[in-house]
């Protein structure tokens, strides 16, 4: 398996308006494979986002270091190849689209690689459709539903062709038709057009979607696993701050009472047949 | 009120006038403008008229829209004419006390409003029909020669375009704000100047703050996206002159001619 | 009763092609002390309702009373019902702009013309009913705290206006699962010991199962329900037809009773963890 983003033992320290420094990420080590998709969930200020902005040298590590498929991230020489290679999108929706029109939008990123023009047309007309969005591409993003804009975003770092995407809380604004058609268009990307994906999340529901789940508390990795593997430690998640899915942490509630039941349930159809059984 | 504002709005589309060459578009606008003053005389509007009529028709864009854009600017075309009216030296109709309405007045202020709608058609048109970044794509491309100079025309086209993307959140942002503090008693209608101006510190200072966020995380999504300035960077849409941008020319330089020769 | 709607109906950019109607002739009453939970996808007309009851927008037809007073008639005094009924908008952190919280969260009780006494009563009560710590934090910036105690300074700025009926639109939204717990268990208090009438509106199914007293669901400028969560949450394929939803709970539910279970039916997690240790505890 080739690594795509790997981290050594990465410690990045923030300067705070009085002076002092707090330490946002404590001795980072992990290790995304291509083609996977992993979510690294935490409660705010856990150090998620100052990792993920790691993962494409917007921030450079105070100790230890960052590979981007193999580059590390401090050569300065490799900076657009490393931008290129890992695109990321942010949770503003707002904040990132810079043009005035959806599809002028989309092709920013490849305008600045300096692509031919023809080639900049096929591959915008292409991330706007991956994402859905074709019947918009002339359109204002001002006026589009947050889901679509941030969609829109989606497509304008997939039209620069990257082979990893990296959302850092693409959600969190957005309501809950909008959180769907998000997450609907990261599993296409990462099961249809096989990008490696990095989601950075507070919501469960989410992270149980990925194929490896990292959990951050206070600038740490507390825990690293399957999503099953992960929600059945309930004690743990539940002090880092994040939740459990309400039949997970039901489920649990009953082991407890004595009921003979699995701990890695995590969807209402996996506790109907749980308890089919128990009957 | 702000959304009554035409100019600087555009209307998608995809008519003759949308299509042409923003450069041709921006310098067909300038010689308009240019032309209007050059009017001599009543008859001469005819020319104009049907020019701009055969923009609008062409442009399908509801003369109902354009004529909304005049409204905010209604004022400035009412002091117009009424200083014309009343200012102008020459053969008195029509007293009323101190003030006397003559002849060549009414003629000056009939001339002067009509140049004043026009010239505000003119320019309205030309952002109706022209998205943003082609406004500023176009005047990147004219101001290119200038380079050489030292005129920065890539980052000024950029700034422009971000400014035009950013000036609806904003205005949302603005009544967004303006809603909450009215919520906590705030008072942006009553009071004296003084206490009017004072009474928008609620408002500017969350606005500044969240505008220079924006900022900052506008910069950052468009490092990420592997923004370096203007070297080496292409466009998706390049800018080629086409048979109707040719068309256009003729046809506007027709009009000059016309409106010059019957001054 | 604080809250009366008569036939409201909201039109937006009347006689435009942007036409659009938000709200369509609507009627409901609010009781004294209730916590009312709203709901509806983005578009249904929640936003545009809720800004009808402190007066921000007027309606297109229909009438507002609060307190019996009608909006919008000559001798109600739009600062006293603004005073009345109090309006927390979204990521309300973006209102903040004075240099102390003191100063900030004093805003609204010196609009009302009280005096510095009072105005300081106010704030020291509005900020400790936040659960934030009136001495540490009264000459701090709001611009230097957390995310999360930003939101509550903002809150605890509504909250110095005393107002009776307290109106949140999403007030846990971007904050994470912690933040959002304390948050929502701040406003049960709230509601609880002083007596306010609460609406809020939210998005999650699961915290309005387990807050509030009676749902409206909005839909399409219209209200769909207007019950307890336990009825309403009962019609699970309509509210999926709207876009919404019911906890994950109600769900099991359904689908243990269509294997054959007898279930009552659950909209939390105590109630179906008794609900289930009844039927396979023995």
């Amino acid at each position: 398996m080739t690594n795509m983003i790997k981290t050594e033992n990465v410690r990045f320290e923030y300067n705070t308006q009085s002076g002092s420094t707090s330490l946002a990420l404590d001795d980072i080590s992990i290790n995304i494979a291509k083609g996977e998709f992993v979510a690294i969930l935490g409660h705010n200020g856990s150090g998620k986002s100052t990792l993920a902005k790691h993962f494409n040298a917007l921030l450079l590590p105070g100790a230890g270091t960052v590979y981007v498929k193999g580059m590390n991230t401090k050569d300065e020489k490799l900076l657009w190849n490393i931008r290129q290679t890992a695109g990321m999108v942010f949770q503003n929706p707002d904040n990132q689209i810079v043009a005035t029109i959806v599809e002028e939008d989309v092709a920013f990123g490849p305008e600045n690689l300096g692509i031919e023009p023809a080639e900049i047309r096929k591959r915008v007309d292409g991330s706007i459709k991956t994402v859905d969005m074709a019947e918009y591409a002339k359109h204002s993003p001002h006026l589009l539903s947050g889901g679509q804009k941030q969609r829109v975003a989606i497509a304008g770092i997939i039209a620069m062709k990257p082979e990893c995407i990296i959302l850092d809380e693409p959600t969190a604004l957005l309501d809950p038709i909008g959180r769907r058609e998000v997450m609907n268009t990261i599993i296409k990307l990462n099961k249809e057009e096989g990008i490696t994906i990095v989601l950075i999340t507070h919501y469960m529901d989410e992270a149980i979607q990925a194929d490896r789940i990292y959990v951050m508390k206070n600038g740490k990795i507390i825990l690293e696993g399957k999503p099953k593997d992960i929600f059945k430690e309930v004690e743990t998640v539940k002090n880092a701050g994040l939740d459990v899915p309400q039949v997970t942490e039901l489920c649990h509630r009953l082991s407890r009472e004595g009921l003979k039941l699995s701990p890695d349930i995590l969807t209402v159809e996996e506790m109907v047949v749980e308890l089919c059984r128990l009957k | 009120m702000i959304k009554d504002i035409t100019i600087g709005q555009y209307i998608p589309g995809d008519t003759i006038i949308h299509n042409l060459d923003p450069r041709i578009k921006i310098i067909i606008t300038f010689v308009f403008i240019t032309l209007l003053f050059f009017v001599g005389n009543y008859f001469s509007y005819l020319y104009i008229i049907a020019f701009m009529g055969l923009a609008i028709v062409l442009s399908k864009i509801s003369p109902k829209f354009i004529i909304r854009g005049l409204k905010p600017l209604i004022v400035i075309i009412a002091l117009t004419v009424i200083l014309n009216v009343f200012m102008t030296q020459g053969e008195v109709i029509y007293r009323i006390w101190r003030l006397s309405i003559t002849r060549e007045g009414l003629y000056q202020a009939g001339f002067m409003g009509l140049r004043l709608i026009f010239l505000i058609t003119g320019a309205s048109l030309l952002t109706l029909t022209t998205s943003p970044i082609a406004l500023t794509d176009g005047i990147e491309k004219l101001l290119s020669p200038l380079k050489r100079i030292g005129v920065p025309a890539h980052e000024l086209a950029m700034m422009m375009t971000i400014a035009l993307r950013f000036i609806p959140t904003l205005l949302e942002e603005t009544d967004k704000i303006m809603k909450a503090q009215m919520a906590r008693g705030a008072d942006f209608e009553t009071g004296n100047l003084i206490n009017r101006a004072r009474a928008m510190v609620p408002l500017l200072v969350p606005l500044f703050i969240s505008a220079f966020r924006r900022a900052d995380e506008l910069a950052l999504a468009m490092e990420a996206r592997c923004y370096r300035g203007g070297e080496k960077r292409t466009r998706m849409k390049q800018l080629k002159l086409e048979f109707r941008d040719y068309g256009g020319m003729l046809i506007t330089a027709a009009v000059c001619f016309l409106v010059i020769w019957s001054r | 009763m604080p809250v009366k709607v008569e036939n409201l109906t909201h039109v937006y950019m009347k006689d435009s092609v942007f036409e659009h109607v938000a709200i369509d002739n609507i009627s409901f009453e609010i009781q004294d002390g209730e916590f009312i939970g709203i709901i509806g996808h983005t578009g249904s007309g929640k936003s545009t309702l809720i800004q009808h009851l402190n007066g921000l927008l007027k309606p297109s037809s229909g009438k507002v009373f609060i307190d019996g007073e009608e909006l919008g008639s000559k001798e109600v005094q739009m600062k006293k019902i603004r005073q009345k009924v109090g309006l927390v908008f979204q990521y309300p952190e973006q209102q903040l702009f004075e240099e102390t919280v003191y100063k900030d969260v004093a805003f609204g009780p010196r609009n009302l013309g009280l005096s510095e006494d009072e105005v300081e009563e106010r704030v020291r009560k509005a900020i400790e009913l936040v659960g934030l710590d009136f001495n540490s934090i009264s000459s701090v910036s709001p611009f230097e705290l957390s995310g999360g105690q930003k939101r509550r300074v903002a809150i605890a700025g509504v909250l110095a206006m005393e107002p009776k009926v307290l109106i949140l639109d999403e007030p846990a939204a971007g904050l994470d699962p912690r933040g959002r717990d304390e948050i929502l268990r701040g406003f049960k208090t709230l509601h609880e010991t002083q007596k306010i009438t609460v609406l809020l509106v939210s998005h999650s199914m699961e915290d309005i199962a387990n807050l509030v007293d009676k749902v409206l669901v909005m839909n399409r400028g219209k209200i769909a329900f207007f019950d307890t969560p336990r009825n309403v949450f009962k019609e699970a394929d309509a509210l999926e037809k709207i876009g919404l939803g019911v906890p994950q709970v109600t769900y099991l539910v359904r689908e243990l009773r269509k294997k054959g279970f007898s279930v009552a039916d659950c909209i939390n997690i105590d109630e179906a963890k008794n609900e289930l240790l009844k039927l396979f505890k023995r």
